[in-house]
């Protein structure tokens, strides 16, 4: 049990990096690299949305669609179930931990319908043999610590690049993207390890 | 029909128990935000420049009412700003002391020698990360790139001769420019004083004039002439103490290397006179 846990979180972490392999959640990758700082507390809403979705939508999909059969619905039910969830966890978070709400601030907002988090959602159940609750919750996790390590790296990265000489027709997101492709070449070296 | 129907009254349900919890969840968690945080967010300049300290105006004005933080940080807002926030918050207005920045650095490219020529990105904090912190020959003059021109929200800031040069009229003295110079030499000064050194140099002498011909020699001529014992020489430059100071302009008329300046020379010959 363990050891599957442990192959489970490299995988998302390492193998099936949800960015660099998977190549969803662009949109924050990229939206929100510009800066360490910012891309740290990315990282972190995004995992801790990921976990919690991961474990909504199990209860979703084993309590309301399969005894309905109406599992072809997955899609816009998770992102139901997600929306809420993320409003009602940013309102829980203002009233009774402030700290955190501050910390995580205005990115839980963005990340509410993002496509990583729905991707997990979805690949929990899709697996040859689904994910039980806690599998799911802890590929929610590893798969966020995932996107952490991408987005961190990544913004440590761009704010290099800042200072670096570049031809004018590649600054901004030309060599934003360069990079970020050069950065998904190295975690290709963990595409066929097998957990 | 009904393949249709179902899933649909199913999906709709969801949605319709999920937002009545996010509606009752919304009355439950309701957090009370204090309306004077909006008030004194009005009373602020909204330049968004950190002078105070803050992440921007609006956080300056959530700590002015939840952390009881100093009402008269806001530069840009003046003395206008602080009686305001004192009225919002029914406290003593306290006296506000604008201030200007300056360039304490008068190493004009005829003046100050380079160490090597520096052919690279035109930012100061760039070119200060390079070998020996830059190409000039002093560890403590201007570079002359305008990393503080770019900081300034208010246009305000010239590069002359090699040398930033701030326009005191136009500085709101938010100190945007003092956070970014990788030099630390701009000072925030209080704008009635004139008064100014336009050197930080922690060289000693001999080494100092090898590399610059403007600098502060240490001499304590100033020191010695100041009647209220405002200036003093630490770590081999002069320095104003600005709540002693009275503006009589008796160092700058002893500097032998004319490097503190009196902006108001003319006013203090007739005081002295």
């Amino acid at each position: 049990m363990i050891a599957k846990l442990i192959g489970i979180s490299l995988t998302a972490i390492l193998a099936q990096n949800f960015v660099l392999v998977k190549f969803l959640g662009i949109c924050p990758f990229l939206g929100v690299s510009k800066k360490v700082d910012t891309a740290l507390g990315m990282g972190m809403a995004v995992t801790f949305v990921m976990t919690l979705a991961s474990m909504m939508t199990y209860f979703c999909q084993n309590l309301i669609l399969v005894p309905l059969g109406i599992e072809y619905m997955q899609t816009i039910a998770f992102i139901v179930i997600i929306a809420a969830l993320v409003q009602f966890v940013e309102m829980f978070l203002q009233k009774y931990i402030p700290s955190l709400y501050s910390a995580l601030g205005i990115y839980l907002p963005l990340i509410t319908t993002n496509c990583a988090v729905l991707g997990v959602a979805l690949l929990n159940i899709q697996q040859d043999t689904p994910y039980n609750l806690i599998e799911s919750m802890v590929n929610g996790f590893a798969s966020g610590i995932g996107f952490l390590l991408a987005i961190v790296l990544f913004a440590g990265v761009r704010e290099r690049l800042r200072y670096s000489d570049i031809p004018k027709s590649f600054q901004g997101f030309p060599i934003a993207l360069v990079s970020a492709s050069l950065l998904a070449l190295a975690f290709m070296g963990f595409s066929n390890m097998q957990f | 029909m009904t393949e249709i129907l179902f899933p649909a009254l199913a999906i709709g349900a969801v949605g319709l128990v999920l937002g009545m919890l996010l509606a009752v969840a919304a009355k439950a968690f309701h957090v009370e935000v204090d309306e004077r945080i909006e008030q004194i967010s009005a009373c602020l300049s909204g330049a968004n420049c950190g002078g105070c300290g803050y992440a921007g105006c609006s956080a300056y004005a959530a700590a002015i009412v939840n952390d009881s933080a100093p009402i008269n940080a806001c530069a840009a807002g003046g003395q206008a700003a602080v009686d305001n926030i004192a009225a919002i918050m029914g406290v003593e207005a306290t006296a506000m002391e604008p201030v200007r920045a300056v360039v304490r650095c008068d190493g004009v490219i005829t003046k100050a020698n380079d160490r090597y020529d520096y052919y690279g990105i035109a930012d100061c904090v760039s070119a200060s990360k390079l070998q020996g912190g830059g190409h000039k020959a002093c560890n403590f003059g201007c570079l002359g790139y305008g990393s503080c021109i770019t900081a300034c929200s208010e246009g305000g800031i010239s590069i002359v001769d090699g040398v930033a040069t701030i326009d005191g009229n136009s500085c709101i003295g938010c100190g945007a420019c003092e956070k970014i110079c990788p030099k630390g030499i701009i000072e925030l000064v209080p704008k009635r004083h004139h008064i100014y050194v336009k050197c930080s140099s922690c060289d000693k002498a001999p080494a100092m004039r090898q590399k610059c011909s403007a600098g502060c020699i240490g001499c304590r001529l100033c020191e010695k002439a100041c009647p209220a014992g405002a200036v003093t020489v630490n770590d081999n430059h002069a320095s104003i103490d600005y709540s002693k100071c009275t503006g009589c302009g008796l160092c700058a008329e002893k500097c032998p290397k004319h490097i503190i300046v009196n902006e108001n020379a003319s006013a203090v010959i007739e005081e002295t006179a």
